[in-house]
C-alpha cells in the first residue's frame, strides 16, 4: 500500500533580481512509497531530493502536480503528527540542551508530563546522547546535531520517517549508528524515505530507490532489480589440474587469473559462461563459485547520471 | 492549538532571557532611569517630575529596543537558521508558529517592563515626595508603554517575515519614530492648502500606527491627578487599549498572510 504518492510534482523557482526568470527544480516527478520499506532518494547535488522533501513537509508550495502522504494532501497539517522529518544540515536552537529540545518538540505533539520525560529519555539513550543531556546544543559536533536531529523526527513515534541526507556529517562509527537505527525502524514497520549521497549506506539498507538528476526522475525500482539489470559478466571460479588446459579456457573468456590450484575466469557473456562450465564439467575440474558481477549502486548511479549529462550536452 | 503556540511562546521567551543583549538593554535602562535621580537634584522641587519623565522615557525607549532587536532577531534566527523547517514538519499551522512567537515576546516585555518599572518606583521612592496614589498612578502609564510595544514587536515582526533584520530593524524604528508623530500629521493635513496633501495626510494618519496614543499619561498627569486624587481617564486608556488590540491583530493578520505564502527554500 503506498503510504507516500507523488504525481506529476513540479517546482519552478524564480530567479534574478529584476527581471525574474523561473528555473525548473523539479520536472513533473511520479512517485510511490510502500508502507514499512526504506526508499532511497539518490541524486546529485541540485537534483531536486531536498525539494521534494521540502514539498512532501509543506515548506515549499509546488507550482503543479499533486503529493500525499498517508492518503491526505501534505498542506493538511494534522496528518504531520504522524510524520517525522530530519532536515538536511540540521540545526537546532543552540541555547537549548537535548533534553529540553526533545521536550519543546514531543509538546508540539500534546505529549506531556511523565510519558514525556519517558520518551526523552529513551530516544536520548537510542541515539547515544544519554551522557550529553545537559550540554548545551552550541557545544555539540555535527554528528552529535545529527544524532539529535534524528531523535526529535522520531519523538511522535512516527508512521513514515523523511531523512533528508541523514549520513552527512557523520564518520564511520555515526553512520554505522544512523544504519543501526533506520534498520530498526524497519524492524518496527516505520516507513523510512531518505535521501543521500552515501551509496554504501543506500545499498546497505535500501528496499528500492529513485535516482533524481536536474529535477527528473532516472529510474525507481527493487535496488536489486535495478543492478540486475546491468550484470556485466559472470565470475567463475574453477580448482583442479588446470595444468593443461588453461589455454584452451583462456580462449573460452574474457579473463583468466591462475591462482594457486584455482583460476579466477571473468565470462563476458551468460552463453560464454555457459560454455564454460559444460567445458568445466567434461574435464572434471570442481567447480568452487559462479557468481555475476554486477556494477555497483556507485557505479550504476555515475552511468545514470552521467548518460543524463552527456544527453544536456549534446542537446546543447 | 492553544497548547502548541504556548510551546512556542514558551520556548520564544526562553530563548530571549538565555540573550545577552536583553540583560544590556535592560542594565542600561535601569542605568538610565537611576542616573534621573541625579539629575532631578538639579532642579527645584521638580526632582519627582524629571524622574517620571526620564524614567517612562527610558522605559518606552529601551523596551522598543527589546522589541525591534530582539523580537526582528528571533524570527529572523528562526528562518536563517533553518530551525522552522523542523518545526513546520510537525503539526504547526503557520499561524501558530507567529502567534507563538509573538505571545512570548510580548511576555519578555512584560518581565522587561516589569523590572525597569520596579527600579522606576524605587526611584521616585528614594526621592520620597510621592505618595501612594503617584506611584499607583505610574502603572497605568507603563501599561500604555507596553500597548505601545505590543504594536511595535507587531510590526517588527510583520517585517521580519519578509525582509532583512537591517531592514526589519531601519522600517520598524522609522515608523516608531513617525507613529508618535501621528497627530501632528492629522494636525498638517487639516492646515495644508491642497486638497491632494489633505487627502494624503489622512490616510497616512490612518495607515500609519498612532503611538501618540500611547503617550496621554506623563509625569504632570500623573502627580496632577494623585494630587486631586482623580483617577487617570479610563475612557481614554480603554480607547488606546483598544486601538492597540485591533491595529495588532491587524498586523499580525497581514504576518500571518505574508508567511503562509513564504516558500522555505
Amino acid at each position: 500500500m503506498p503510504v507516500v504518492e507523488i504525481e506529476n510534482l513540479t517546482k519552478d523557482f524564480s530567479v534574478g533580481f529584476w527581471r525574474k526568470r523561473p528555473v525548473r527544480a523539479l520536472d513533473r516527478l511520479c512517485l510511490q512509497v510502500n508502507q514499512g520499506e526504506i526508499f532511497g532518494f539518490l541524486g546529485p547535488n541540485g537534483a531536486g531530493k531536498s525539494t521534494t522533501i521540502k514539498i512532501l513537509m509543506h515548506l515549499l508550495h509546488p507550482t503543479s502536480g499533486a503529493a500525499r502522504i498517508l492518503g491526505n494532501p501534505v498542506d493538511r497539517v494534522p496528518m504531520h503528527q504522524r510524520i517525522g522529518y530530519l532536515p538536511e544540515n540540521p540545526y537546532f536552537y543552540d541555547y537549548l540542551t537535548p533534553a529540553e529540545l526533545l521536550t519543546y518538540m514531543g509538546r508540539l505533539f500534546g505529549l506531556r508530563g511523565e510519558a514525556l520525560s519517558r520518551k526523552v529519555d529513551a530516544l536520548l539513550e537510542s541515539v547515544g546522547l544519554t551522557d550529553a543531556r545537559k550540554l548545551q546544543l552550541r557545544k555539540f559536533s555535527k554528528g552529535m546535531v545529527q544524532r539529535i536531529g534524528i531523535a526529535q523526527a522520531l519523538i511522535n513515534d512516527p508512521e513514515i520517517v523523511f531523512l533528508d541526507e541523514p549520513m552527512s556529517g557523520l564518520d564511520p562509527l555515526g553512520r554505522m549508528d544512523v544504519r543501526r537505527i533506520i534498520a530498526s525502524l524497519k524492524a518496527r514497520g516505520v516507513t523510512v524515505f531518505f535521501s543521500s549521497h552515501v551509496l554504501p549506506d543506500v545499498e546497505a539498507l535500501c528496499d528500492r530507490i529513485a535516482i533524481l538528476n536536474k529535477g527528473r526522475l532516472q529510474e525507481m525500482g527493487a535496488l536489486d532489480d535495478i543492478l540486475k539489470v546491468r550484470i556485466a559478466g559472470y565470475e567463475v571460479i574453477l580448482s583442479g589440474s588446470t595444468g593443461t588446459i588453461v589455454d584452451q579456457i583462456r580462449n573460452m573468456c574474457d579473463e583468466i587469473r591462475p591462482m594457486e590450484n584455482r583460476l579466477q575466469i571473468r565470462a563476458g557473456t551468460r552463453e560464454r559462461m555457459q560454455a564454460l562450465l559444460a567445458f568445466a564439467f567434461a574435464h572434471k575440474l570442481e567447480l568452487i563459485s559462479v557468481n555475476p558481477v554486477r556494477p555497483s549502486l556507485e557505479e550504476h548511479f555515475q552511468s545514470v547520471v552521467g548518460s543524463e549529462q552527456a544527453a544536456v550536452g549534446s542537446r546543447q | 492549538m492553544i497548547q502548541r503556540v504556548l510551546a512556542i511562546a514558551r520556548n520564544t521567551y526562553r530563548e530571549s532571557v538565555r540573550d545577552k543583549i536583553l540583560y544590556n538593554l535592560i542594565l542600561f535602562a535601569l542605568v538610565m532611569i537611576l542616573s534621573s535621580i541625579m539629575l532631578g537634584q538639579l532642579t527645584l522641587g521638580n526632582e519627582d517630575k524629571v524622574i517620571l519623565d526620564l524614567g517612562l522615557s527610558a522605559i518606552s525607549v529601551f523596551g522598543m529596543l527589546i522589541a525591534v532587536f530582539i523580537g526582528i532577531g528571533l524570527v529572523f534566527k528562526e528562518l536563517e537558521k533553518r530551525t522552522v523547517y523542523a518545526l513546520l514538519a510537525k503539526p504547526v499551522h503557520r499561524h501558530e508558529l507567529i502567534l507563538g512567537k509573538y505571545l512570548g515576546l510580548l511576555f519578555t516585555l512584560l518581565v522587561n517592563l516589569a523590572v525597569m518599572t520596579v527600579g522606576l518606583e524605587l526611584a521616585l521612592l528614594y526621592t520620597g515626595r510621592l505618595g501612594m496614589g503617584a506611584h499607583l498612578r505610574v502603572l497605568p502609564a507603563v501599561f500604555l508603554v507596553f500597548l505601545s510595544l505590543a504594536l511595535t514587536t507587531a510590526l517588527a515582526l510583520l517585517f521580519s517575515t519578509f525582509s532583512t533584520p537591517a531592514l526589519s530593524a531601519l522600517f520598524t524604528f522609522f515608523l516608531w519614530i513617525i507613529g508618535h508623530f501621528g497627530k501632528d500629521l492629522q494636525n498638517f493635513g487639516e492646515l495644508a492648502k491642497s486638497e491632494s496633501v489633505q487627502w494624503l495626510c489622512r490616510i497616512l494618519y490612518y495607515i500609519l500606527p498612532n503611538l501618540s496614543n500611547f503617550s496621554i499619561i506623563d509625569s504632570r498627569s500623573v502627580i496632577q491627578s494623585a494630587a486631586y486624587s482623580r483617577p487617570i481617564d479610563p475612557v481614554a486608556i480603554a480607547g488606546s487599549t483598544l486601538y492597540a488590540v485591533l491595529y495588532c491583530a491587524a498586523i499580525l493578520s497581514l504576518a500571518i498572510a505574508v508567511f503562509t505564502r513564504r516558500d522555505f527554500k
